[in-house]
């Protein structure tokens, strides 16, 4: 072993020295991206990265395709799709797809890929992802079903997101580990090389088939991980990259001021919101009060957060979901303005009329947290502040030991209510308002399969959330993508980078 | 000798447990590793049975022990993160790193030994002023700027260099000055003070006036003297840059095992950090070591202490 470290070692030297730079342009047709993070698996089920989800569009298709933009749902791998019964649907296979190593895709690939990551034995990372499904059936070459634990209306909504068609012989043998090293999918992009979250090199699926995606135009993409962002300016600066995304709002105004660039912003799914624990798990908190949680409402100035911090396609939110998610119904939400002196009273009423103390804690975004914080100090809440590890923030809010936190969730863009309001509604481990009313309401919703019903009880659920000012919701997140002149790309409100959109001025 | 160096030897290996045992025990402090490991979405009842598939639930102590055994054999685990042994991901990374440590330390001894030296020989004057000034702007200058400094002039404003990655030897020249920078004012000083003692001292007085030549008398008589406690420090800071490139690694795209450790702690993948702990707390203590020996093999008075 040690003989294998020392040679992959001198490998490591030797490639690092030898390797030529491979630099292109749109003269090449290669388009040169930066990613921020380093991507732990290009196998889908094996990550829980945004990065991930990029290369997923990419290289995988689903049978659903959800139009970005109308939110229509369209076939893909499959023509067309029936509900057979509330927990079986059966679809009919786009005949003449081809994997990229050749193989055809029939109905044994839907059925060994449904079949590998219902199984938890398997370890699919993201579970709720895959979780809903039991089993699928094959019943000729190109029909199949695919069978539910339960009732889930939003079934379509994640065929057409997160969940992929591998092949079945390849994806057997290969399994995670060598589908990360060397993937293998129906995508619009062939992958070319990976060095394990560090470079990603796609190329063009010339044989791809008629799908919703459209086809590609970019020839190459060559995906480079770049950790600091003032690295991957200078890059763009220096013209050896074409795209950069996920840059903070002062560096894209900067960007945008030079003029040589194109910078567009997008609303993303993240929304972050005030966790607090109505249910008195940290103990006797004053957050138990209905008037401490509205006074926390009243507090804080979104309107400001989003201004002068956020800035771009932010918005105020005022639901525990994102607006655009299949029955988020903002009417429903009761909106708090800012108003501190009606926080002031409300506090006073409740028993706490020169304030009180409290642990506040937060996990990323630092100055939002610290700017919510010192909205909370003027209306007399002294916090405490303590940022934590995201895991170390999450094991203390599993035991109910965080009286106040500032969290966001991104609901891995399934656009359907259920994948963020009953995430935290429904009694689990993260569920500090613990209150029946809302269980009864989501239990209806998440298993109705009439959209009216469940429309219905997701706005009941949402009004009786804030209502009851359970949380504190905040605003949503946006992203900006900045890229040359050269480069034309229309961002979609999902955070998904689309190469296939991507085409030169 | 040879007792000397079995001493310094079982010191080395005992300080190597210490620190591997000290940084496995720290690391269960920062949160939850079955947390992380089940990611977002885990119930707690998942993060109980990773919990247990992962053998976090026994005592601290059984787990080091047996990490320590495998580790022997050269078995590091399976990274949480990539999924992918620690052995083959760690060996993938160190070459940058080792090639950027030995780059670093190189630039900084060409360029600091001689500068202390001229200094030294005339202190007070223009040049000793520059190298002043030099060593004062290495540790006051932040490396995330010096290193964003020298992007801006030399990849975009002169287009000279590529901003960052590792495809080719033009890629390491930035970070190697970046890297070397660093160490170079501790380096130049203790050589100056070094010379300056040195010179000063009876049996140069002796040489100069039995009339050997200036540049014998410096070079033989004097630097060889004055480069002990440099070979040292210089063994320090080669442990420190291979260890601690972190920086350097970050801004310019270098995935070497510096940056590798960082993000591995944030991700809480414990096989990756504890392997590189104790990779780069060996670096640390092999380069010591050997500072030690060369030391006494440069100054025999150093064998009995």
């Amino acid at each position: 072993m040690k003989l294998t470290v020392l040679k992959s070692t001198i490998a490591g030297v030797a490639l690092a020295a030898a390797a030529s730079a491979a630099w292109a342009d749109k003269a090449n047709d290669t388009l040169r991206v930066a990613f921020t993070k380093e991507l732990e698996n290009v196998d889908s089920y094996f990550n829980s990265s945004r990065e991930g989800v990029v290369l997923q569009r990419a290289v995988w298709d689903g049978l659903i395709y959800r139009d970005p933009v109308t939110n229509e749902y369209k076939g893909n791998l499959a023509t067309e799709w029936e509900w057979i019964d509330d927990t079986t649907i059966e679809f009919k296979l786009r005949e003449g797809v081809t994997f990229h190593d050749g193989s055809d895709f029939t109905a044994d690939d839907v059925v060994f890929t449904v079949n590998y990551v219902a199984d938890e034995a398997n370890g699919v990372k993201t579970q709720r992802n895959v979780n809903w499904m039991k089993s699928a059936e094959k019943i000729d070459d190109y029909t199949v079903r695919i069978m539910l634990k339960d009732k889930f209306p939003a079934a379509i909504e994640f065929l057409s997101g997160p969940v992929s068609m591998y092949p079945s012989d390849y994806y057997a043998e290969a399994g995670p580990e060598g589908m990360g090293l060397k993937p293998v999918g129906t995508g619009p992009y062939k992958v070319v090389s990976v060095v394990p979250g560090q470079h990603f090199v796609l190329e063009k699926n010339e044989a791809y088939h008629d799908s919703p995606k459209g086809q590609p135009t970019v020839t190459n993409v060559d995906i480079r991980t770049i950790p600091d962002v003032n690295t991957q300016m200078a890059e763009l600066f220096s013209g050896t990259l074409d795209l950069i995304w996920q840059v903070p709002a002062d560096q894209a105004e900067k960007l945008a001021e030079t003029g040589q660039f194109t910078v567009s912003n997008e609303s993303t799914m993240r929304v972050g919101y005030l966790g607090m624990d109505a249910s008195g798990r940290s103990g006797d908190t004053p957050f138990k009060d209905i008037r401490v949680r509205k006074a926390v409402n009243h507090a804080i100035n979104r309107g400001e957060l989003v201004e002068a911090l956020l800035k771009g396609q932010s918005q105020v939110i005022s639901t525990p979901c994102f607006p655009s998610q299949f029955g988020c119904d903002v009417d429903a939400a009761v909106s708090y303005d800012y108003d501190p002196e009606k926080a002031k009273e409300l506090l006073a009423e409740a028993g706490y009329p020169d304030g009180f103390t409290t642990d506040f804690y937060a996990y990323r975004d630092r100055e939002y947290a610290e700017a919510i914080s010192s909205y909370l100090n003027a209306v007399g809440i002294d916090t405490n502040f303590k940022m934590l590890q995201y895991s170390a923030l999450r094991e203390l809010n599993m035991k109910g030991e965080t009286p106040i936190s500032f969290q966001t969730w991104g609901s891995y863009s399934v656009n359907d209510a259920s994948a963020m309001v009953s995430q935290f509604f429904k009694h689990g481990s993260l569920d500090d308002a613990r209150d029946d009313e809302t269980l009864e309401y989501l239990n209806i919703a998440d298993s109705a399969t009439d959209p009216e019903v469940r429309k219905e009880n997701y706005s009941k659920a949402i009004k009786r959330i804030t209502e009851q000012a359970f949380w504190a919701p905040m605003f949503s997140y946006n992203t900006n993508y900045v890229t040359t002149k050269e480069v034309e790309y229309t961002p979609t409100a999902d955070e998904v980078l689309r190469f296939t959109t991507v085409t030169w001025n | 000798m040879l007792q000397f160096i079995l001493k310094r030897l079982g010191l080395a290996v005992l300080v190597a447990f210490t620190v591997s045992f000290i940084s496995f025990s720290l690391l269960f402090l920062s949160g939850d590793p079955a947390a992380a490991l089940a990611g977002e979405t885990a119930s707690g009842e998942d993060i109980e049975a990773i919990r247990r598939l992962y053998g976090f639930d026994r005592p601290m102590l059984v787990q080091y022990g047996d990490w320590l055994m495998s580790a022997l054999r050269g078995d590091f685990g399976e990274s949480y993160y990539f999924k992918l042994p620690v052995a083959s991901l760690i060996g993938d990374r160190l070459g940058v790193t080792m090639l950027l440590g030995v780059c670093g330390i190189s630039f900084a001894l060409l360029t600091a030994v001689p500068l202390g030296v001229v200094a030294a020989i005339r202190p007070n004057s223009i040049i000793d002023r520059i190298a002043l000034f030099l060593s004062v702007a290495g540790q006051a200058m932040p490396s995330f700027w010096f290193g964003l400094i020298l992007i801006v002039v030399f990849a975009i404003q002169l287009g000279w260099l590529p901003p960052s990655g590792a495809a080719t030897w033009k890629h390491f020249i930035m970070p190697t000055i970046v890297l070397g920078y660093y160490a170079m004012p501790a380096i130049m000083r203790l050589t100056r003070a070094g010379m300056l003692d040195v010179l000063s001292s009876d049996y140069i007085r002796t040489a100069r006036a039995k009339g050997a030549n200036e540049t014998r008398v410096l070079f033989r008589h004097a630097l060889r003297n004055a480069i002990i406690p440099v070979v040292s420090l210089a063994a320090v800071q080669m442990g420190f840059m291979l260890g601690g490139s972190i920086v350097v690694e970050s801004i310019f795209a270098l995935h070497g095992a510096g940056y590798l450790a960082w993000e591995s702690i944030a991700r809480n993948d414990l096989p990756t950090v504890q392997a590189l702990i104790l990779i780069f707390s060996m670096f640390y203590i092999v380069f010591t070591f050997l500072a030690d020996v060369l030391n006494a093999w440069l100054d025999p008075r150093m064998r009995s202490s």
